[in-house]
């Protein structure tokens, strides 16, 4: 039983780092998944016998190569083949004698050429953020293929029947395969056009993992890491975007605080009651810098402003020392880029924070009566943490139970719960 | 891999053309079509006359039916093709958006099966 855990967890890891090339040497979605699956079948049962070797990924990833070439070869025979180009060395190397193919083969930590595989992810994230893709199929794509989410996992996430997301998932691989979108990055003149969906597509990766939807434990740091890998990833190929270089420190500063959101227990802790000496000093500061660069580049955007918010949290020694007056013009500047009602909410908090709560609470009932966020657990939420701060004892408790009534996140019902028990109050 | 580039575009824009401008627009295509020759893209293609003479033949229950018209009555009408063989559909788009003539309208980029 613990070999399968170990196996599991090899290929939730190394596994997908696999997929982008696998994908580019068969030119198919599918086929690459199903070859990964084949080998995750024949690591289980060749690793109970000999034990796991010393580079487990380099194993999956020769063995899941040499069954996807396999296959290529035996459907040699039909049209699809044709097209695939598969690199030369692989197929020579697929048609060495089982002997010679033998010694080259599991251990060795050459098998993965790291800089290779992160140009095939780097393409696969191209692939998953193409325009000719509907900006749904995008993130749905990019959910499963790189952060190797589930269909049911990426269902639950995003509130829709599984069979909505399997159906979506079928046509995006159908129209990447029929329409022949290619495998690989851009050509530089299209890239500027191109980086807002692929910042888009890790945006919604990033924040499935810093704030999962699903997850007893909120925060999924496998997602966390892949977003930032990519991100990284991103700045490097687009060095002129600021946007880009926005994204990643916004993502760096937010995850630099993982360690306060969440307690032992998962419970999750409001950020003016985090325990600071718990923050990534180090990443902060990493996260500061980048957006020095990215702001340097006098191109302003809306990750950049969510960057500067995060950074000033980042900075603040205390909850107190908060610069709420910056943060609140921030929102304002943010509500600019993208007017949507839930920055509009945070927006309206930092207002109340940096002048009078009065404001705040006036500010959150004008979105409550535009009806647009009836279903939206922070609306109550926050309307409550407003009104406890002015005192509105009563009314305060209303709107956490408003909020309960919403809320899908365990360790986010518990936040509620805990404020209810505050005040003395139980709802079961 | 073959696409069919399909040009729309509302026709009153191309009728309230004046004659200079239209002849612009021609020779927009010729270079486009010898810039595709040249590349070895270019299959075949043509302008169409306008959906005014178009004929629908409508099928209900399996029997034809000859209707005066377009398929479909909407705001941007089909107005011409080119039928182009490239590797991908990125450089079917590149090609696309290279279209001649066009300040508004829309050309679909279908693979041809």
């Amino acid at each position: 039983m613990l070999l399968g855990r170990i196996v599991e967890d090899i290929f939730r890891t190394d596994g997908r780092r696999v997929l982008a090339g696998l994908i580019r040497l068969t030119g198919d979605f599918d086929a690459a998944e199903d070859a990964l699956q084949d080998a995750y079948a024949r690591a289980l049962a060749t690793w109970r016998r000999d034990g796991v070797p010393a580079n487990p990924g380099a194993w999956v990833n020769t063995v899941s190569r040499r069954i996807a070439i396999d296959r290529l070869r035996r459907d040699r025979a039909g049209d699809l083949v044709a097209d695939v180009e598969a690199p030369q060395a692989d197929l020579r190397q697929a048609q060495v004698g089982p002997e010679q193919g033998r010694r080259a083969e599991p251990d060795d930590p050459s098998g993965i050429d790291p800089s290779g595989i992160e140009d095939d992810r780097l393409r696969l994230l191209f692939v998953c953020c193409h325009p000719a893709l509907s900006p749904d199929a995008r993130w749905t794509l990019a959910l499963r293929t790189l952060g190797g989410l589930t269909t049911r996992e990426i269902a639950r996430a995003f509130v829709e029947p599984e069979a909505t997301t399997a159906q979506r998932l079928v046509r995006a691989k159908k129209k990447i395969r029929e329409a022949r979108i290619p495998f690989e990055v851009p050509p530089r003149e299209k890239l500027p056009e191109r980086i807002e969906t692929v910042l888009s597509v890790l945006y919604v990766i990033f924040n499935e993992g810093y704030a999962s939807t699903d997850a007893p434990a909120l925060v999924r740091p496998d997602l966390v890491r892949e977003a930032i890998r990519l991100g990284r990833l991103t700045v490097e190929v687009l060095p002129a975007s600021a946007e880009a270089r926005g994204l990643l420190a916004l993502m760096l500063l937010t995850d630099a605080r993982r360690a306060a959101r969440v307690t032992d227990g998962g419970d999750l802790v409001p950020l003016d009651e985090q325990d600071r000496s718990l923050w990534d000093r180090a990443q902060i500061e990493a996260g500061v810098g980048i957006l020095d660069a990215a702001l340097a580049l006098a191109s302003p955007g809306p990750y950049q402003t969510q960057a500067a918010i995060a950074a000033l949290h980042g900075t603040a020694a205390t909850a107190a020392e908060t610069d709420w007056p910056q943060i609140a013009a921030l929102y304002q500047a943010l509500l600019r880029w993208t007017p949507t009602p839930i920055v509009e909410l945070n927006a309206a908090v930092a207002l109340g924070l940096a002048t009078n709560l009065k404001f705040a609470l006036e500010w959150i009932e004008r979105i409550e009566g535009r009806t647009e966020l009836t279903n939206y657990y922070l609306l109550p939420a926050s309307k409550a943490d407003v009104l406890r701060r002015l005192g509105r004892q009563q009314d305060a408790i209303q709107a956490y139970r408003a909020a309960l009534a919403l809320v899908s996140n365990p360790a986010e019902r518990r936040y509620l719960q805990r404020r209810l028990d505050a005040f003395g109050d139980r709802v079961d | 891999m073959k696409y069919i580039l399909l040009i729309y575009g509302d026709e009153r824009v191309w009728t309230s053309m004046s004659k200079e401008e239209m002849a612009k627009v021609y020779a927009g295509h010729r270079a486009y079509g010898k810039a595709m020759t040249e590349a070895g893209v270019m299959k075949e293609g043509s302008e169409l006359k306008p959906v005014s003479t178009a004929t629908s033949v409508r099928f209900s229950n399996g029997r034809p039916k000859t209707v005066d018209g377009p398929f479909a009555e909407t705001k941007e009408q089909l107005a011409g093709y080119y039928v182009i063989d490239v590797a991908n559909l990125e450089q079917a788009i590149d090609w696309a958006e290279k279209m001649p003539g066009m300040t508004t309208g829309t050309v679909e980029v279908r693979p041809l099966a």
